[in-house]
């Protein structure tokens, strides 16, 4: 658990963050999220202290960060960020085992823990392992980075828009990555990002800042079905948060089960966006519903999609 | 690197002739007879080429190596956050430093140092520190801030960040600024020999006091040829010191 307690941080006197107070439970994945300048950034700095805070206090599983000398705070959590900062003049795999030799690691454990990493990330680990980063594409240059940051099994792992300067596909797949990892290590993850889509796929909790405050936290669903301020409503995308929220939804919440529809059947945890844009491709407003196995177990109607 | 590479090489041959005629200017006497008839002896013989040699590397040396070390403090002294104010102050007194001519720095140090080797040193040295400095600095503050900022994220301590990070990926900025210091520093230590230094500039002096032309040239030649080699020793240094996974 990550408490920050009324925490203020000023540049010149004016404050970038401001009496910030948020509680982020074991486990989650909680996104800051706002326009540039809200200090998102500076507030995900000062949890491993890169940026030193003026008042306030951030405690991890109950202790306060500044009783750790900075090194070893910052050793016990993994940080990527958006320009990765890949070590040039090391291998893949002494960038990866960055942490676990600054924690003098027994070799053969840190050989051991970068193939896994690799696996981790979809990369081959033989071939990966002994190439420079300048032989790397930009999606394989971030997969290290996360690499990297999860290499010691840190207890918190801090990501700065870690996919905010890949092209389109390549964040798909990482964002992909990101959850799957997420979903596999029960991590608790901090993630800054300037993209409402980013968040509401991959956060589990949301913190929207505004100007150094907090303008809303809650679920995904929760802020783009109430949001608390103008702010808030205009940030989440006013006019397009109903496509929002059905690509929040399942199509099992609104599956009617029992019937049959003809044509290929989409997966229940499918979104309910990926079922409009599945009925507006094929021309229908019906389709089959399957479960894992592959199964068809019921229908999911265009009426049900926006009651 | 593969023996056809070896004899390709042209350090290998400008390194030969050199040593042929650091050796082997005697040998030459009947030329230098035959050029300047009238002039005698032909061949410089005050001291053996070789010893003034050895003396003159020696001074470039301690000088050279003194300042590569004072050099580098420096630039990391100013690089890291503690001395960051003293950057502009450094970059200004090493630039000085380099307009005052040699030779007056020589002139100046006689009365505190007296006659020999040393004053040539503190000439040296002086003379010699621009070139590192700037490009100590120039290469520390050229390491990517992206790979910095992800090293102090990791936990490296402002030291690993030093030894593990800026060094390696500063070197070959910082070999070349002390590749360029060592050869104008082998051409002015010619000069120490006004103040009693030996270096190979001696015979230069000495014909010109006595009217010698072919002394001037043997110890021309000699320092030419001694300041080609070291640059071109410091070129393959470079290549060797290039950080694996940069391209040059």
């Amino acid at each position: 658990m990550i408490e920050l307690d009324h925490l203020v941080k000023r540049y010149d006197g004016r404050p970038v963050v401001d009496d910030l107070s948020l509680t982020v439970p074991d486990g989650a994945f909680c996104v800051l999220l706002g326009p540039s300048g809200c200090g998102k950034s500076t507030t995900l700095r000062m949890i491993n202290r890169l940026v030193p805070f003026d008042s306030g206090t951030i405690r991890i599983a109950g202790e306060d960060i500044r009783a750790v000398p900075e090194e070893t705070l910052r050793r016990r959590m993994g940080y990527a960020i958006q320009s990765i900062g890949l070590f040039p003049h090391w291998t893949v795999e002494d960038n990866i085992a960055t942490v676990p030799r600054l924690l003098n690691w027994p070799r053969t454990r840190i050989r051991q823990r970068v193939t896994e990493l690799l696996e981790l990330l979809r990369l081959d680990p033989e071939s990966y392992r002994g190439k420079y980063p300048h032989q790397l594409s930009g999606g394989e240059q971030q997969r290290i980075g996360v690499a990297r940051a999860l290499a010691a099994d840190p207890e918190l792992l801090l990501m700065d828009e870690p996919f905010g300067a890949v092209d389109p596909i390549t964040r798909d797949a990482l964002q992909n990555e990101i959850a799957r990892v997420h979903a596999t290590t029960k991590k608790t993850i901090v993630f800054v990002t300037h993209d409402i889509e980013e968040a509401l796929r991959l956060a589990t909790v949301i913190a929207i800042l505004e100007r150094g405050r907090l303008a809303q936290w809650g679920a995904p669903i929760d802020i783009v079905e109430h949001p608390a301020s103008a702010f808030v409503r205009d940030f989440v995308g006013g006019e397009g948060s109903g496509l929002k929220l059905l690509g929040l939804r399942k199509v099992a919440e609104r599956m009617r089960t029992g019937e049959t529809a003809p044509g290929a059947a989409l997966p229940a945890d499918a979104s309910l966006r990926d079922a409009l844009a599945a009925m507006t491709e094929r021309h229908t407003d019906r389709l089959p519903v399957a479960d894992g196995t592959g199964r068809v177990i019921g229908i999911v109607m265009l009426a049900d999609l926006v009651r | 690197m593969r023996r056809s590479d070896l004899i390709a090489s042209p350090t290998l041959w400008v390194g030969v002739l050199f040593l042929a005629l650091l050796f082997g200017m005697p040998q030459l006497a009947p030329l230098f007879q035959w050029s300047f008839p009238g002039v005698s002896p032909p061949v410089f013989e005050r001291g053996s080429f070789f010893a003034l040699w050895l003396s003159h590397a020696g001074l470039v040396l301690v000088a050279g190596g003194a300042a590569t070390i004072f050099g580098i403090a420096l630039a990391v002294f100013v690089t890291r956050p503690a001395g960051r104010d003293f950057r502009a102050l450094v970059s200004t007194l090493a630039a000085v430093g380099q307009t005052f001519p040699p030779a007056a720095v020589l002139a100046l140090a006689v009365p505190a140092l007296g006659f020999g080797p040393r004053p040539t040193i503190v000439a040296l040295f002086l003379y010699g520190l621009l070139p590192i400095i700037e490009n100590a600095i120039a290469g520390l503050e050229g390491v990517p801030a992206a790979t910095r900022e992800a090293a102090r994220g990791m936990g490296l301590s402002s030291w690993q960040l030093l030894r593990d990070v800026d060094l390696p990926l500063a070197a070959p900025v910082i070999l070349a600024g002390v590749r360029v210091s060592v050869t104008i520093a082998i051409g002015t230590a010619t000069i120490g020999s006004t103040v009693g230094a030996l270096t190979l500039g001696t015979p230069i002096f000495d014909g010109l006091a006595g009217n010698k032309l072919p002394f001037v040239i043997q110890g021309a030649v000699l320092v030419a040829l001694f300041a080609i080699v070291t640059d071109m020793l410091f070129a393959r240094l470079e290549r060797w010191l290039q950080p694996p996974g940069t391209p040059a």
